[in-house]
């Protein structure tokens, strides 16, 4: 049997402040360690780094010490999900704890408050008007329902007493922070633990219904999905890419279902599964087309898609034209001899040769970033794509606690501005009959931010007094 | 004009508005103090009109929604807006508590990051963005992110003034920490204005990267001579500022800014500077790391450490609102605070790799 006293104990260890401090600090500064030690499952990294900061000698032995505790993967070390896991209690019991008190704070309607309670506020102001108690009471009331605060009144024989209070919901603020830090907590195990995250390369006219895991682990997806095309654009004169895009199509028993463009920060969405756009490659076969439109001199239009070493006809010509050779990425040196600077198709290139009947009449470099090269006697040969040669790497991911995240974060901005800008302000004032004047007391009182209230009530009174005279 | 000639008139403006505030504070001159305030806000003119001019040019480029060409996609265009954040702020707060004492404060720390910029040959020409930078929680990220660095800047300055002015025993532990803060604050400043000089006289390519340059003329110079002087000399200007300290105190209390409005403004620079950062800094980031490559948090170093500055400011406001903590004691968890952010912001880039190519210059 557990002793109650213990029970306890360990609730009393998780409600404390303490506690929470000493896990904010814990984890600062076990993240900092992350941050240096590289987090990849590659040694030698890190092997490098521990020998520079401590010698060869005892490098190996302080890595084997790192790598024991689970430094160089912290973040999914047993300790770290602890820290985590404490953490959530912490709040889960602090909130506990003090939630009932703000409920009642916040049930029970602001009350007037006897005499000698006056005396001992800290934002307090003391004066006399030089009017009849009700025209006092109107002008003051006036005065504070412009800066929001409606007033009740209380009247007995000589004196009368208003009270009101603003934001007394505010209170609820930290409530809702800590709630939405647990509904995080929340989305994120549903997401590891009820989701996957892969990749998968498709190939310009394959198809697949699996996805990979970072481990080469297969993930059924319930359906196939095809890549149409995938295209780079660059931005004029420069290598730097514009736009990475990738026609997808979703293919479920046998019929096309969707047909979606994909780029870097617009992904598709199907049946709780998404597809981003995150890298590309090249890799050729034999069975890759290359694809040209041409236009002959005499206006007449052709698309054509031809395989490596095959040819085309030039319309109302006996021309015909041959790939004869490729380059992913053209360029030229000093000596004006062309080389391939690039594994992927950056500036791709055919070299085309034109033959009449038997004879080569002609041969030219066509590149496909590049108009002035399309142009030929014979009209223009525009290199528009090798089809079949280009895979999209997808990013493949499935999360059902992502939206719990969101709303999550949706909660948090909420509760933090009603922490944060947000107030619960409350005051209470004393006008007494004084012959034909009035003594007023102003009392108040706020949760935060004192200076600032003291400073709008001193205001609000001296604008009071001005109006006397 | 472009851009470029009305980011020089500001940087001019604020650097002579420092000059003027440090005076002001010296001999208590309403006259320096209305100037000063001039210059700070012409170069806050000038900055803005820089700024739109910037935009424009960013849009006749890159041809794409208005939203996207915002210039804040490389680390110089990021500092920039930050002091920008930071002037304006201040600007603020000079009007609201009729105050200049600040400024000597403030400015400084936007001369440094304008001077900052200026030496890293970090790269000033506008570039298209790359397809992963294509988005609207980019600005909503960045500019959020720049408002609260901003709001903890302001914390930062506040935080050491307030110590500045509570403790004159030179062998507090207090007192030694916020003058060696302020003095390596200063060091880094001055080395970097040394950096700054040799590299324009060297005339050195914009190409060689902040990374190889930073400290170059001093700490980290060829000659062995040069760079154990600038430590030594490093060692002299703290002990400095350690010995000189007090009067500082006298300064700032000749100007009848009382403690309490000191702690009360590190507190409410933090409680701007705190919700702003998790709804721009982590929250939109999440968001857009979500929608650009499929996680919305991967542990690398710039999201680890805003997180670790997220934890600082956390305990910060904990240990203030339940353990009671004040005084001294807080305001050296809210200068943590700030060099966290300051790591956070440029240290990662420079010291550590990561994934987060937003900031590489
Ligand atoms: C990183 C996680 C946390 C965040 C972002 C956070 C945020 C906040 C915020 C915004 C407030 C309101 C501050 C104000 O009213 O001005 C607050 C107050 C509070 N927090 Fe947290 N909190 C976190 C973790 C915790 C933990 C783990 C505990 C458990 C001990 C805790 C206990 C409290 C309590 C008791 C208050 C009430 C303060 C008061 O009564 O004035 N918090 N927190």
């Amino acid at each position: 049997m557990l002793n109650p006293s213990f029970i306890d104990r360990i609730w009393y260890f998780l409600s404390s402040v303490k506690l929470a401090i000493f896990v904010f600090t814990t984890i600062g500064i076990s993240s900092i360690f992350g941050t240096i030690i590289d987090q990849s499952s590659d040694p030698e990294k890190n092997i490098k780094l521990l020998t520079k900061i401590f010698g060869q000698s005892i490098a190996l032995d302080v890595y084997k010490i790192i790598d024991t505790i689970g430094l160089n993967n912290m973040y999914h070390s047993w300790w770290f999900i602890t820290l985590l896991f404490v953490f959530a209690s912490n709040l889960i019991v602090c909130t506990l704890e003090r939630l009932p008190s703000v409920l009642k704070i916040i049930k029970e309607p602001i009350k007037p408050i006897n005499e000698e309670q006056f005396s001992n506020f800290p934002i307090r102001h003391h004066f006399t008007l030089n009017m009849h108690i009700d025209k006092a009471s109107k002008l003051i009331s006036d005065a504070f329902s412009k800066s929001g605060f409606k007033l009740y009144e209380n009247r007995e024989d000589n004196n009368i007493q208003s009270y009101s209070e603003k934001g007394k919901y505010s209170r609820l603020g930290l409530y809702i922070t800590h709630i939405s830090i647990l509904l995080l907590f929340l989305g994120v195990i549903a997401g590891l633990f009820k989701g996957f995250n892969g990749y998968l390369n498709l190939l310009e006219g394959t198809n697949s219904s699996v996805a990979y895991l970072q481990n080469g682990q297969e993930i059924p997806l319930g359906f196939e999905i095809r890549c149409d095309d995938f295209d780079v654009s660059f931005y004029e004169g420069s290598d730097t890419p514009k736009s990475y895009k990738s026609n997808l199509t979703i293919i479920e028993n046998g019929k096309e279902v969707l047909k979606q463009q994909i780029e870097v920060n617009s992904p598709l969405r199907y049946k709780g599964i998404t597809f981003y756009q995150s890298s590309y490659g090249f890799s050729p076969s034999p069975q890759s087309l290359f694809h040209f439109r041409i236009t002959s001199r005499s206006k007449k239009q052709l698309e054509t898609k031809i395989h490596f070493d095959e040819q085309f006809t030039i319309p109302d010509t006996n021309i015909t034209v041959k790939v004869a050779d490729f380059s992913p990425a053209i360029a030229m040196d000093e000596s004006g001899k062309l080389f391939t600077y690039a594994d992927n198709m950056v500036n791709p290139a055919v070299f085309l040769e034109f033959y009449d009947g038997k004879s080569i009449i002609n041969r030219q470099w066509v590149l496909k970033r590049f108009p002035q090269s399309w142009v030929f006697p014979e009209g223009e040969i525009e290199f528009v794509d090798l089809w079949g040669s280009q895979y999209t790497g997808l990013q493949v991911r499935k999360d059902p606690g992502v939206w719990l995240v969101y709303l999550a974060c949706l909660i948090m901005s909420v509760g933090l501005y009603m922490s944060f800008f947000m107030t619960h302000k409350k005051i209470w004032i004393l006008l007494k009959k004084n012959a034909n004047k009035t003594d007023v007391i102003i009392v108040a009182s706020t949760n935060k931010y004192k200076n600032t209230f003291e400073n709008k009530i001193q205001e609000t009174v001296s604008s009071l007094l001005k109006t006397d005279k | 004009m472009d851009s470029s000639d009305f980011f020089g008139i500001s940087s001019i403006a604020y650097v002579l508005a420092m000059v003027l505030y440090i005076s002001y504070l010296a001999f208590k001159n309403n006259t320096i103090g209305i100037l000063a305030t001039t210059f700070t806000i012409a170069g806050f003119a000038s900055h803005t009109i820089a700024f739109i001019i910037r935009w424009k040019e960013f849009y006749d480029l890159g041809k794409m929604g208005i939203l996207r060409a915002v210039p804040l996609t490389n680390l110089y265009e990021s500092l920039v807006f930050f002091v920008w954040c930071i002037i304006l702020g201040y600007l603020i707060i000079e009007w609201k508590y009729k105050t200049r004492t600040f400024g000597a404060f403030i400015t400084p720390i936007s001369a440094m990051a304008l001077a900052f910029i200026d030496i890293s040959g970090m790269s000033k020409e506008i570039h298209p963005l790359v397809p992963a930078l294509q988005s609207n929680w980019l600005l909503a990220h960045v500019t959020l992110s720049f408002i609260a660095y901003a709001g903890f800047s302001v914390s930062f300055a506040t935080a050491i003034m307030y110590l500045a002015l509570s403790i004159d025993d030179k062998k507090s532990p207090y007192y030694i920490l916020w003058t060696v803060m302020l003095g390596l604050f200063s060091i880094v400043l001055l080395a970097m204005g040394i950096d700054y000089l040799t590299f324009k006289i060297a005339g050195l390519s914009q190409k060689v990267f902040l990374k190889n340059y930073l400290f170059k003329a001093t700490f980290r110079n060829e000659s062995f001579l040069i760079s154990i002087t600038s430590y030594a000399l490093s060692v002299c200007i703290i002990l400095f500022i350690w010995n000189y300290g007090i009067y500082l105190k006298k300064l700032i209390s000749s100007f009848k800014i009382t403690q309490n409005q000191l702690d009360e403004l590190t507190y409410k620079s933090i409680a701007v500077g705190f919700p702003v950062f998790t709804l721009g800094g982590l929250i939109f980031g999440a968001v857009w790391a979500d929608q650009a490559w499929g996680r919305y948090w991967s542990w690398d170093p710039k999201e680890t450490w805003s997180l670790i500055t997220w934890f600082v400011y956390a305990f910060y406001i904990h240990a203030r609102l339940l353990r009671g903590w004040r005084g001294a004691k807080i305001a050296i968890v809210s200068i943590v605070g700030f060099v966290s952010t300051i790591f956070t912001y440029l240290g990662v880039n420079l010291l550590l790799s990561g994934l987060h190519s937003y900031g590489s210059m």
